[in-house]
């Protein structure tokens, strides 16, 4: 659910409290999508702590992040740019609604391939 | 029976203007057991005393309440006259009714009935008490330092001037701790080595000064003022008083494989070896661990040299023991491991280095004779880049320091002065998230370093080192403008978090001296007390306490001095009369008082006590009063009802309790 | 003191034990600092807040007290080093029981006062008494006397 403020529900998607960010770089100097982004994994933490998601609501990180947790590994403030991105971007999601899935939709889409599994996984993620 | 007088205060108007003083006094001379009341303007001036006195010997008072301001503020003041008069003196009992009465309440009604009551609880209180009597502890006139770096030595030399006995005990070979190690010293870049080792040689020829090096406190008994530590000199295999300290043992020892620990494993060494050139005592000590001798059993080549037959194989520890007045804890710091920042490779990469290797590629005694070259091919590199915080500043669940290192900021300003005053041509990087230097003449000097250095200053972190040739590629962010750069550097400096010396956590549960989580040694009050640590008689100096650098840690050590000083120089210690105690027809010596003590005050011997009539042998508790400090966590955890608390009393606190409610 | 003239009482008898080092001295800087506080909390002095026995609690709501507070030093502060967090895990479990007694909770209290809070000694006292005050009735355990 999305609350009116939404500093707040990244804090709960993500678990993790950004203002404890020293803004030291570390995310950023060990980030191999550094140059394909528009808002550098600093920068998302700084916005993050400073309630600003709108602003990283369409910016092409949330889509660049590799999700490899170098800055995760590393971040001395255990801050996890890449787990803040990763909420941003459910946030977004969420919010945008734009894969949502219905469950008359399912039916058409089930082949014996496709694992059940994978079905009950997207409606959690997805239908919103 | 007891006679009580009741003194009520008027403290000017300060409490005469709100109670009703004299209702009071008249009120509370009718209580059971009061046979004198009287109200006076300033109960403690020298006519309020007099009359404390006079009453006390012509109404042969047992017992007095003094109604009047804080206890924190004149009971002192009041058991002294009661004390002169004959009476006591912890029959003396103080109702507040200024701070907790008429300061704080503006219905006169409201405030006299209060006053009333306070005065009830204080002779409901009174009329348990007991005379108690403050015993005397004698001081021994001498102190034990444990470390002998500059903290340890400055406190060692200061206490030793003053005239007192001192002991130094250093854990390794020689004394000088880790400023012996230091090349130049911020801000005024003299060199370390000029400053400390005459201080080491004072120290050494100090007549009040012995030195134990190689030696560790492996126990302490006692409290403030008698303390008894055991002390093991550990087996250097060389006879200190023989040996003449030519060198040619080490010279001619075939094991020179070992690394030196003084040079940071930068330069080897040989089995039998002295720290460095000037090190006290200039006596070798053979590492058992290298020595061919001790491993096989056949060499010995260094007992054959030595002029003065002071190689002994056979030497074996020995164990002391030795009494105190104070313990000044000083055993320093040593510096993170780079280790578990992988990022770095510093395992692999021997041009990723630590300041302290830093320190010692710089320094004219140094492996390299003061030549800054890189490790790995000894080439001058061209290209440094510094990394500062690295482990220091750690939040959330990270495992490094939560704090500030405090000194990095300054030093890595320094290594990158000396740098460029090497190698002028040199381009050197220094990453940082903030500078912090606060101190006199420390802003100046990091100034110094951009302005006139042309040292290039990056806020930013260094993400990645790897190796690319025989260059290292160093991923970085530049936060101002926004950029990951990549740089080749020749070296990478690593200014390493700051962390207790190894066996500081040992030493503090020896001593009973509380830590913070990250072993630093508490201060009795982080403001007020900052060289003492809470724990009575044990002093603090140094980096044991928190990070410093070496002009705080020497003002810490003189601070440290002359509270041991100040305790030294007394001959006797009054002891708090408060103490708990234990009454053996109670005690099962159940052991759960002394499980609660944070003094470890409460033993157990077996005594003789009666049970269902017979005289029997039980374990008791027994308190040493004069490490008693009076807190009480064991007589409310005594099960029994054993323990009590003299001056507050179970009994008394209740009939307190009962006059209040009454 | 009669049952019916209890229930007419409108002033509620608290009693404060403070430890020596920080709460008492907190209470005093209230007073140097002229901060009122009501008349009905009447301090008992104790070393530390460890020194206080559950059953001081008991007692004081047996005799009448409508409240009862516990101030000591703030963790990490105590000037016996531990005090405080014995004291702490005491009142919990007691506090815990107090229901089982019929006494409501919001009749105890722990709080952390340093030396130098004064002014939160005297509203910490302020808001306990008031907090007392609204349950009106005064404690069981003083009925059965």
């Amino acid at each position: 659910m999305h609350s009116l403020n939404p500093a707040r529900d990244i804090e709960r998607i993500s678990g993790i409290n950004a203002r404890r960010c020293m803004h030291c770089g570390k995310c950023s100097a060990s980030c191999p999508a550094f140059h394909e982004m528009d808002i550098h994994p600093h920068q998302v933490a700084g916005m993050v702590a400073d309630g600003d998601i709108e602003g990283l609501a369409n910016c092409k990180t949330l889509w660049r992040c590799l999700s490899c947790f170098a800055c995760v590994e590393r971040c001395p403030r255990d801050v996890q740019p890449a787990n803040l991105i990763e909420a941003v971007r459910l946030w977004q999601i969420r919010r945008s609604g734009e894969n949502h899935m219905h469950p008359q939709d399912i039916p058409e889409m089930l082949d014996d391939e496709l694992p059940q599994q994978a079905i009950v996984s997207a409606m959690r993620k997805y239908a919103k | 029976m007891h006679r009580i007088g009741v003194f009520v205060c008027w403290c000017g108007s300060n409490i005469a203007a709100i109670v009703d003083v004299k209702a009071v006094a008249e009120a509370l001379g009718k209580e059971p057991g009061v046979v004198f009341s009287m109200d006076y303007q300033y109960m403690c001036s020298e006519g309020g005393q007099g009359a404390i006195r006079a009453a006390i010997k012509e109404h042969e008072l047992t017992g007095i309440v003094v109604a009047s301001c804080s206890p924190r503020m004149h009971e002192n003041t009041f058991r002294k006259a009661a004390a002169a008069a004959g009476l006591n003196p912890f029959l003396v009992e103080i109702a507040n009714i200024r701070e907790q009465c008429s300061w704080i309440h503006r219905d006169k009604t409201d405030a006299t009935e209060k006053a009333l009551i306070l005065g009830r609880a204080a002779i409901a209180k009174l009329m348990l008490n007991t005379p108690l009597q403050a015993g005397e502890s004698k001081v021994v006139k001498r102190a034990l330092v444990i470390g002998g770096g500059i903290a340890g030595l400055q406190t060692a030399l200061d206490i030793a001037d003053a005239g007192f006995k001192v002991d130094v005990v250093e854990r390794k070979p020689t004394i000088g701790g880790k400023m012996a190690q230091l090349d130049k010293t911020f801000p005024t870049l003299d060199c370390a080595a000029c400053i400390l080792t005459p201080k080491m040689v004072e120290a050494a020829q100090h007549e009040n000064i012995t030195l134990h090096t190689y030696s560790q406190v492996e126990a302490v008994s006692g409290f403030v003022g008698n303390f008894t530590a055991t002390i093991r000199k550990k087996a250097r295999y060389v006879d200190e008083k023989a040996c003449t300290g030519c060198g040619d043992c080490m010279a001619k020892c075939p094991s020179k494989k070992a690394k030196s620990e003084f040079d940071q494993g930068l330069k080897n060494r040989p089995a039998i070896y002295i720290p460095f050139a000037q090190a006290i005592p200039n006596v070798p000590v053979i590492d058992t661990t290298e020595c061919i001798k001790f491993k096989t059993g056949k060499c010995g080549i260094c007992q054959k040299i030595c002029q003065a037959k002071a190689v002994d194989y056979e030497q074996q520890d020995t164990v002391f023991k030795e009494s105190y007045g104070a313990i000044i804890v000083a055993t320093g710091f040593d510096t993170m491991s780079p280790d578990k920042y992988g990022e770095f490779h510093y395992e692999e990469y021997p041009d990723v280095i630590t300041s302290l290797e830093f320190e010692r590629l710089c320094n004219a005694a140094g492996p390299t004779g003061g030549h800054l070259v890189r490790p790995s091919d000894h080439k001058e590199p061209k290209k440094v880049v510094f990394v500062q915080c690295v482990g220091s500043r750690n939040g959330g669940d990270c495992d490094g320091k939560t704090y500030c290192s405090k000194i990095c900021c300054m030093y890595t300003a320094k290594h990158a002065m000396l740098t460029r005053e090497k190698y002028p041509d040199s381009e050197v990087y220094v990453f940082y998230i903030d500078v912090r230097t606060p101190g006199k003449n420390f802003d100046e000097f990091q100034r110094r370093a951009i302005e006139q250095y042309d040292v290039h200053y990056i806020k930013g972190m260094v993400g990645q080192v790897e190796q690319n040739g025989d260059t290292l590629t160093v991923q970085a962010s530049d936060l101002l403008n926004d950029k990951q750069i990549i740089l080749d550097a020749d070296l990478v400096v690593l200014a390493m978090a700051v962390q207790p010396e190894e066996g500081a956590r040992a030493i503090g549960t020896m001593l009973t001296a509380s830590m913070d989580t990250n072993d630093f040694f508490t201060e009795a009050h982080p403001k007020l007390r900052p060289v003492e640590s809470p724990t009575a008689g044990i002093f603090l100096s140094g980096l044991c306490q928190g990070p410093k650098d070496i002009p705080e840690t020497v003002a810490q050590a003189g601070a440290a001095a002359s509270k041991a000083i100040g305790l030294l120089a007394k001959d006797h210690l009054v002891t708090n009369p408060c103490v708990a105690g234990s009454s053996n027809s109670l005690c099962n010596g159940c052991s759960m008082c002394e499980n609660v003590c944070p003094y470890g005050a409460i033993g157990y011997e077996d005594q003789q006590v009666v049970r269902d009539g017979k005289r029997v042998m039980a374990r008791q508790a027994v308190v040493n009063e004069a490490v008693c400090q009076g807190c009480g966590a064991c007589t409310v955890t005594c099960p029994s009802g054993a323990m009590d608390l003299k001056g507050f009393s179970t009994r008394q606190i209740l009939a307190e309790v009962d006059a209040i409610c009454r | 003191m009669s049952i019916a003239n209890e229930d007419v009482k409108t002033k509620p008898l608290i009693v404060a034990f403070c430890c020596n080092w920080c709460s008492y001295a907190g209470a005093d800087l209230a007073g140097t600092s002229r901060l009122t506080y009501p008349a009905d909390v009447k301090i008992i002095r104790v070393p530390c807040s460890c020194r206080v026995n559950p059953m001081f609690i008991l007692r004081a709501f047996q005799r009448g007290a409508d409240g009862v507070i516990i101030a000591g030093c703030h963790p990490g502060d105590c000037h016996y080093t531990s005090g405080n967090y014995f004291a702490r895990r005491r009142m919990s479990l007691l506090f815990s029981m107090l229901d089982y007694l019929g006494i409501e909770r919001q009749r105890t209290r722990v709080e952390w006062i340093s030396a130098a809070e004064g002014s939160k000694f005297a509203k910490t006292m302020s808001e306990f008494a008031e907090q007392v005050a609204a349950l009106g009735k005064p404690n069981h355990l003083g009925e059965l006397r």
